[in-house]
């Protein structure tokens, strides 16, 4: 297919040498702004780094990533970050369980399930989560949901409970009740034994939600600015970065793939689970990091709402502690720790900052990764 | 309490406007009519109602009152970026260091006095605490409600972040340098102490007694009410002076001079006592009774 050239070709050897350096200067312009963003980033990494180092100089490694007594302010001081990464860790892993199931089923939802006026109304809307400042969040969490997890906190996990169980327990129910009938009796006629199973497994699972369920409503939460309050909340603002990327992922897939599967007489769930859903994993995978990544970096709802005790959680896992966070310690202390009053004091803050690039860096990396293998399979 | 500071502050502007000009309004060549405030959170309400008092009399100047805490105050003020820096506390020896190496001559003026409340939530039957119980507290010795008198719940401690000046304060008085539990809870202002306090049943938290209000219940202390009398004899362990530090003395008749010693006049001291805080002098008889 070729089509005329609109000029010659040939120009005269002035006219060539004019186009040539334009070009040139073109070329140099538009990488200067490029690279701009680089060189920010870069010069970012530099300043952290350089005013971190004193730090380690000054206190060594060990007490910084081992020890739990965060007194910066005392004489002599302690800087044991280990209860603040791991709050930092415990917040984003609590905000991981909040949005990653909802916002990788929202995502389903609305690529595949849902009609497609309907995802033209409500995508734009998820995405609007992202818009709102996070101060705004963090008044919400202190003002309203602390009092309210207070109050009433065994009511509010009780319908939390049911509404991440409740769905998988039904989907694990029909997941199970298809593997039981398929090993006992393969072959046809195994629809009536799947309700049937189906049916019976159905009192154990809502025994087993009841159960759990009216544990939970008995729990007392002493303070409700605490870990699951930051973690719901810092959930909720990860929600539409992991909904709109995995939608996105799960639309790349393509018609080809879902309408070959329907031509294999694959029923819708089939489709979703067995091809679409795999076929967008890594997609969904860089969504999820990408949204954790948000969790990860916030910093006004954790120090408003957080509680800030520099402790690690007894046991571990409990949510209903106050946590204290890298950035909120960051944001939270950096007023009084100039250079001028105590050196270590302030080049900790660095070095906190330090180790949350390096994390926000690592998971970068791995998503940038993880979404060019996707496209190397699919592409 | 937000209602009782604005109309505290609409009647200031008020008697303002009516006073006319009680404060000196030359304006000679050198004096700066733009003057910046920086620092304590606790004493920015104070900074503020006295400016806002001031410009009313002396339209032609500019004050900007910025609360960021203490020690960003005396940063400000090293580094030659505030007029006035206030703060919660008396300078460190090495702000004060780092001041007098870059030039910067720091003088106090102590504009009132503050006394920190003890505080818990309204239901909390308890009533009364030792400046020692209020420690343990703190220290996590005394975990439960019902060992000093009270229901039986978990007892959650509520601390100023350590930026701030009430908690170097708490910190000076109350916990004779011994080291909070690890898991006291920081906030981040007296405002958001009094809204996790009120909505906590089993909280503890401290306030400087400007903050305190119905939602809250303050403690008296070794049987001591914190109120202006205590605050001012000396009987209530928990109080500090509060300041404004200028770079050298301000010059006389210039702007600065006058607001920094604002809080002399029997208004600034209405002002002052408005806000909760404890006014240095007494009223003259004339300006009336304290009121209590």
């Amino acid at each position: 297919m070729r089509t005329a050239h609109p000029r010659p070709l040939r120009l005269s050897r002035r006219a060539s040498r004019l186009r040539a350096l334009v070009a040139l200067a073109g070329h140099g312009v538009l990488l200067l702004i490029t690279s701009s963003s680089a060189l920010a980033v870069l010069f970012i990494f530099f300043y952290i780094a350089r005013d971190a180092v004193p730090f380690f100089q000054l206190r060594g490694l060990r007490e910084f990533f081992t020890s739990t007594h965060w007194y910066p302010s005392r004489d002599p001081a302690e800087f044991g970050a280990l209860a603040i990464f791991v709050g930092s860790g415990l917040v984003t892993l609590g905000a991981a369980l909040v949005a990653v199931p909802l916002g990788v089923l929202g995502a389903v939802c609305l690529s595949d399930v849902l009609p497609f006026s309907f995802r033209q109304i409500v995508k734009p809307v998820i995405e609007v989560l992202a818009a709102i400042p996070s101060v705004a969040y963090g008044f919400f969490a202190l003002v309203v949901f602390a009092p309210l997890l207070q109050s009433r906190g065994g009511t509010v996990l009780m319908i939390g409970w049911w509404c991440l169980a409740g769905p998988l327990a039904a989907l694990a129910l029909f997941v199970l009740s298809d593997l039981l009938t398929a090993r006992v009796a393969p072959g046809r006629g195994s629809s009536w034994a799947r309700v049937v199973v189906a049916v019976l497994l159905t009192p154990g699972a809502l025994l087993l939600l009841v159960w759990v369920g009216q544990h939970l409503a008995q729990v007392q939460v002493p303070s409700g600015a605490n870990a699951l309050n930051v973690s719901i909340i810092l959930g909720i603002m990860a929600l539409p970065t992991i909904t709109s990327v995995s939608e996105d992922a799960l639309q790349a897939v393509g018609r080809e793939l879902r309408e070959g599967a329907y031509a294999l007489g694959a029923t819708r769930a089939e489709v979703l689970v067995r091809v679409v859903i795999p076929a967008a994993a890594s997609g969904i995978c860089a969504a999820v990091i990408l949204g954790l990544m948000r969790a990860i970096g916030e910093t006004m709802v954790v120090w408003m709402a957080s509680g800030n005790a520099a402790q690690i959680p007894q046991p571990w896992y409990n949510l209903l502690q106050p946590v204290r966070t890298l950035t909120a310690t960051i944001a939270g202390d950096m007023g009084e720790a100039d250079h001028v009053t105590g050196s270590a004091r302030y080049h900790v803050l660095f070095a906190m900052a330090l180790a949350l690039l390096t994390i926000a860096f690592i998971c970068n990396l791995v998503s940038e990764r993880v979404i060019r293998r996707s496209v190397r399979r699919h592409g | 309490m937000m209602r009782n500071m604005c109309s505290a502050m609409a009647l200031v502007t008020v008697c303002g406007f009516c006073m006319a000009a009680p404060a000196p309004a030359q304006d000679s060549g050198g004096n700066k009519n733009e003057l910046v405030v920086d620092g304590s959170t606790t004493v920015g309400p104070i900074a503020k109602a006295l400016a806002e008092y001031y410009l009313a009399a002396n339209k032609d100047v500019k004050i900007s009152v910025s609360e960021s805490g203490s020690g960003n105050g005396a940063k400000s003020l090293i580094n030659s970026t505030c007029d006035a820096a206030t703060m919660s506390r008396f300078m460190k020896d090495e702000e004060f260091k780092a001041a007098v190496d870059k030039r910067v001559l720091p003088i106090a003026h102590v504009i009132a006095l503050d006394c920190i409340a003890v505080v818990v939530h309204p239901s909390n039957p308890v009533k009364n605490l030792t400046l020692d119980q209020v420690r343990d507290i703190y220290t996590g010795k005394i975990t439960n409600w019902k060992q000093v008198g009270g229901p039986d719940l978990k007892i959650v401690k509520i601390s100023r972040d350590t930026n701030s000046g009430t908690y170097e304060s708490f910190d000076h008085f109350v916990m004779n340098q011994e080291k909070m539990a690890a898991d006291v809870e920081y906030v981040g202002s007296n405002g958001a102490i009094r809204q996790r306090i009120q909505s906590t049943n089993a909280a503890i938290g401290y306030l400087g007694l400007g903050f305190v209000d119905r939602t809250v219940k303050e403690l008296t202390i070794g049987n001591v009410v914190p109120t202006r009398e205590t605050c001012l004899s000396g009987q209530y362990p928990i109080s500090r002076p509060l300041y404004m530090f200028t770079n050298g003395y301000p010059e006389l008749g210039s702007h600065l001079h006058a607001y920094v010693t604002l809080y002399l006049t029997p208004k600034g001291q209405e002002i002052i006592e408005a806000l909760g805080f404890v006014p240095l002098t007494s009223y003259p008889p004339a300006a009336g009774p304290a009121k209590e």
